[in-house]
Parts: C-alpha cells; sequence; structure tokens
C-alpha cells in the first residue's frame, strides 16, 4: 500500500512548545511517527541569565499563557531550595490556591476543546463558560485573569483580602454542579465510550519506561503526582485524593482530568477557610553560591527548573523543564497503529496544543494538499456522527 | 527502605565510581561519578530504586562541562542529583541513557545541540529546537558564545 506522508504543524505561539508532526500513514492507519519542536525557541534559559532573581519571575511567567502560574510556582522553589528556606505559611497557602485555580481552568479549556474536537460543541461551550467563574476568582485574587505576578522568591507579592473570601467560595461553588454533569455526560454516553475507549492506549510500562508526566500517566495507572510525593506549599495540610486510572486510553485521561477539578474545587476551598494570619513575605536579601531544584505539579505534569548561584544576584545557570518536554514522546506508543480521524484527540489527549492540530494538513506523496487542519477536524466530528446514529442518538 | 538505607546501598555498590558525595539536607542528594560508570550508576537508580527520571541540566562551567541527571525517589520524597564532569581538553562525549530508558531521548538532543556534547550511541542525535539554518558547530549555551549572526546584529542590537 502507497505512504503518504501526513505533515502537522509547524506553529502557534501561545504554548510553550509548538510541534511539527511528520504522521507516516497507509490508508487510515498511522505507522510511523515524528516530532519536530522548537519553532518558538525563545532563549529564555539564556535570558535569565542576565536577569536578577526577582526580575526572572516575571521573564519564567510568560512561558506559558496557560499554565503561567506553574513556573514561577517551581522558580521560586529552585531559588528558596538554593538557601534553603521554607516560606511563611500564609504564603503557603495563598500559593496553592492560585495554582489550583490555574488547575480547574487550565483543565477546564482542554475539556472544551476535546470537546469540540469530538464534534461535542454543547461541551465547548460549557467548559469555557465555567472557565469565566473560576478566571473571575482568579481577577478577584490577584488582580489579573492570567499571569497573576504572585510570586516572588521567599513568599509571594499580594495578600488576599478577607471579604473577597466569601464571594470567591460562592463563586467556587457555584461550578460544582455543572462539573458533575459534565462528569456524567461523559460517563454515560455510548458515542463518547466508542470514540474514546481503546483509543491511543499507553500501558503503565510505557509511562515509566517514557517518564510520563501529570494526568498522562496517572490514566495509565502511574500513582505519580509532586503534590502527593514531595508535598510543597500546603498540600500536605489540606485533604484531597490522587485520581489514578488504568486503561491508559483517551476516555482515561478525560476523566482523571474532570474528577483532578473536583479534587482542586476541594483544595481551593479548604484552604480559603483555612487561611492562616501572619507574613506573606520573607523578604530574602543574599542568595547564597550553591544548587537549588524546585518542581511543581502543573496542570500538565512536574515542572522542573534548576537554578545555580554564583552569590551575585543573578543564576549562573537556570534549566526549564515543561511537562510536555516529556510528555510529548508518548505520542510514539499511542498514535502508532490507530486510525487518521483518531489522530486530533490523541495528540490533544496529552494537553499539548491544539493549535498546532488546527495547521494540520494531509499531502499525497506528489505533495498536492488533499486536507487541512478543518477538514480533519470536520472528518473527526463525522466519525462521530456516524457512531451517534449507529447507536440511535 | 529508608532514605539511609538506599544511599548507603548506592554508595557501598558504586564505591570506586563515586567521586564526591553532598547531601544537602533531606530532599536533595547530590552525588559525582566518574564518566564511565554514567549508565551503571543510573540504570541502578532508574530500574532497581525504581527512581522516576526528571531531566538532565547541562551547564558550561569553563574549565569543564558538567551534566547532572536528577532523578526522584518518589517513596521516600529524595532527590537524587548525578553529576557527570566532562573536561574540556578532552573530546566532549559521554554514554547515551536511551538503551536504559527512552525517557532521556530528547534532553540529550537538546543537550548535544545547547553545548555540543557527543552521545555516544544515542539512536536518533539529530536536531530539536534549533532553527534549521542555525549553523552546526556554535552552541548557544556555552559561556564563549557569539553573536553569528550578522542580521541579527543589525536587527536587533545584540
Amino acid at each position: 500500500m502507497t505512504k503518504t506522508i501526513v505533515p502537522i504543524g509547524p506553529y502557534h505561539p501561545l504554548q510553550e512548545e509548538p510541534e511539527f508532526f511528520t504522521l507516516t500513514v497507509e490508508g487510515e492507519k498511522i505507522v510511523d511517527i515524528d516530532v519536530r519542536i522548537g519553532y518558538n525557541h525563545r532563549g529564555i534559559e539564556k535570558l535569565s541569565e542576565r536577569k536578577s532573581f526577582d526580575q526572572s519571575t516575571f521573564v519564567i511567567e510568560r512561558i506559558c499563557g496557560i499554565c503561567s502560574t506553574s513556573h514561577p510556582f517551581a522558580y521560586t522553589r529552585a531559588v528558596e531550595d538554593v538557601i534553603p528556606v521554607d516560606v511563611p505559611p500564609r504564603a503557603k497557602y495563598i500559593r496553592t490556591i492560585i495554582a489550583e485555580g490555574e488547575r480547574i481552568h487550565s483543565h477546564l479549556l482542554w475539556l472544551g476543546l476535546a470537546g469540540h474536537f469530538l464534534g461535542y460543541n454543547t461541551v465547548y461551550m460549557w467548559a469555557w463558560k465555567l472557565r469565566e467563574e473560576i478566571l473571575d476568582v482568579m481577577e478577584i485574587l490577584s488582580g489579573n485573569r492570567n499571569n497573576y505576578a504572585m510570586f516572588k522568591p521567599g513568599g509571594i507579592r499580594r495578600d488576599i483580602k478577607a471579604e473577597d473570601i466569601p464571594v470567591c467560595i460562592r463563586k467556587i461553588d457555584s461550578i460544582v454542579p455543572t462539573l458533575k454533569m459534565l462528569l456524567k455526560a461523559v460517563t454515560d454516553d455510548p458515542v463518547l465510550h466508542a470514540r474514546t475507549k481503546g483509543v491511543g492506549i499507553m500501558t503503565k510500562e510505557e509511562a515509566i519506561d517514557l517518564c510520563a508526566l501529570g494526568p498522562t500517566s496517572r490514566a495509565s495507572g502511574v500513582a505519580r503526582d509532586v503534590r502527593k510525593d514531595s508535598p510543597y506549599a500546603a498540600y500536605d495540610t489540606v485533604d484531597w485524593d490522587m485520581i489514578v486510572t488504568h486503561n491508559g486510553d483517551v476516555y482515561d485521561k478525560v476523566v482523571v482530568r474532570i474528577l483532578e477539578k473536583l479534587e482542586s474545587v476541594k483544595i481551593m476551598k479548604q484552604c480559603l477557610l483555612n487561611l492562616p494570619e501572619g507574613e506573606i513575605d520573607l523578604k530574602i536579601k543574599d542568595i547564597p553560591p550553591g544548587e537549588g531544584v524546585g518542581h511543581t505539579e502543573a496542570p500538565r505534569g512536574e515542572t522542573f527548573h534548576y537554578v545555580r548561584s554564583d552569590g551575585t544576584n543573578r543564576p549562573v545557570r537556570h534549566k526549564v523543564r515543561a511537562p510536555t518536554f516529556m510528555n510529548l514522546p508518548t505520542y510514539q506508543v499511542t498514535c502508532v497503529g490507530e486510525m487518521i480521524s483518531d489522530a486530533t484527540i490523541i495528540l490533544a489527549a496529552i494537553d499539548p496544543c491544539y493549535c498546532c492540530t488546527e495547521r494540520m494538513a494531509v499531502r499525497d506523496h506528489k505533495g498536492k494538499k488533499l486536507l487541512n487542519g478543518e477538514d480533519l477536524i470536520k472528518l473527526s466530528q463525522a466519525r462521530t456522527e456516524q457512531l451517534r446514529q449507529k447507536y440511535g442518538k | 527502605m529508608n532514605r539511609q538505607e538506599i544511599l548507603d546501598g548506592i554508595k557501598n555498590k558504586f564505591k570506586e565510581e563515586i567521586i564526591d558525595y553532598f547531601d544537602k539536607y533531606e530532599k536533595r542528594v547530590f552525588i559525582e561519578i566518574k564518566k564511565e560508570a554514567l549508565i551503571p550508576v543510573a540504570t541502578y537508580i532508574f530500574k532497581d530504586l525504581k527512581a522516576r527520571f526528571n531531566i538532565a541540566t547541562g551547564t558550561d562551567l569553563r574549565y569543564h562541562m558538567e551534566i547532572l541527571y536528577h532523578f526522584t525517589l518518589e517513596d521516600i520524597n529524595l532527590m537524587v542529583s548525578v553529576r557527570v564532569k566532562l573536561p574540556k581538553d578532552q573530546p566532549l562525549e559521554i554514554d547515551s541513557l536511551t538503551s536504559s530508558f527512552r525517557g532521556s531521548d530528547w534532553i540529550e538532543r537538546e543537550i548535544h545541540e545547547m553545548l555540543g556534547i557527543n552521545f555516544i550511541g544515542h539512536p536518533n542525535l539529530k536536531r530539536l529546537l534549533l532553527a534549521d539554518d542555525w549553523p552546526e558547530d556554535v552552541h548557544p549555551l556555552r559561556c564563549d558564545y557569539q553573536e553569528w549572526d550578522k542580521k541579527a546584529v543589525r536587527d536587533r542590537g545584540v
């Protein structure tokens, strides 16, 4: 059978790692996949070496537009790890609140887009409507809908006012019934089951071998979560559960993310209600020579920062590792052998840059364009429609 | 096994290979090893101790290059960083860990292009992050990096 090369990409400047995939397909089946990244390589590691420890926080915040807290969080932990010091309890709680709010809105954004790719535009609208509520909460707490600028080495920049807490809790509570409805909609729908169950499977051994992180690994049965394994901030003082499922397919990744949102709501509420009094900043003056490592659980997995100081006010080396860097290579095992109409959702299931999938284009071996990104989404939606008719819904 | 048993186990098993051992505090340990012993040490930590490979960090420190391999032992909340030093007067090369676990594939490609270190035995050591028109022998994270693009000097004032 003739092999066809399907290029996907190259880039969209939204996320930190825009990708270019080369799928080799035989008919409808994917037989090989290659990935090329770096289209938005901005040299932030080098840039950070020329800024002081305080200034770097703002550069780091702009690595990613969606998870703009996880990078400064990991970076400030790395700088605190050089000394090493522990931040005051109130700062820990506020850091936790901001990080969990970000997890909820990031997972909602993902759920909406996943629904869109599968032809469930109602899910898309509902999820993004809910996301607005959380963004409102974040605006009340930090003054910004995104890029909160709350973090600094040694503490946080802005305190939470006591009178803001009841309205935040009301808003957070208001999303829970709809989240549960979405969970029920996903778990009850036979069409969605047919579309996502058994698709793009990654086994536990493969997840460990490829060092997959976050919800991607937890859907494969690897109980791996930085918040539980090496507790930081207030995660060891509040009550929450790690969500682990065992099938490793797209369906499980959806379920893990929806259930995780409910856990995040739990964490956020507990932190807001039990916010301790006291200082919010240690006012660190000097960073001694040494090395520090900071890692936090971002919505997509572990964010890892390494900072090396020589005693001046600038880092000698600052290494940034985003979770997608470890999750992207899992395509090697999830995509091969699957149908091309499933590629969109498998590629979306680890929560990378969706924008890439929007720029998909199918070409035959002479280079003539056959399909583009919109066509592929239509292809994916048409398949759901077929299944829907089959199940008589 | 508790923390002390695990660390003693590493120290006893690789007595000859360990050059330096630094116990920073209860969550971080730095172990410097000879570069020939990288594969056995890393495989032991990854496979036998069931650690998670976080990432590797390559640094240019003027007189030598340094690669740190970070591993997290999730059960006991300990991060073990294995340090390997590569003197600059010798060829910059080290064994690839991809034969032990596939998770090290991409980071070795990244270090290869950023610092110019050759990973022996890597199956696919091609470009990952830098642009296609970037020269082969220019490595942006080296100390002696010079702006090579005359256009960049004119346009951005670098």
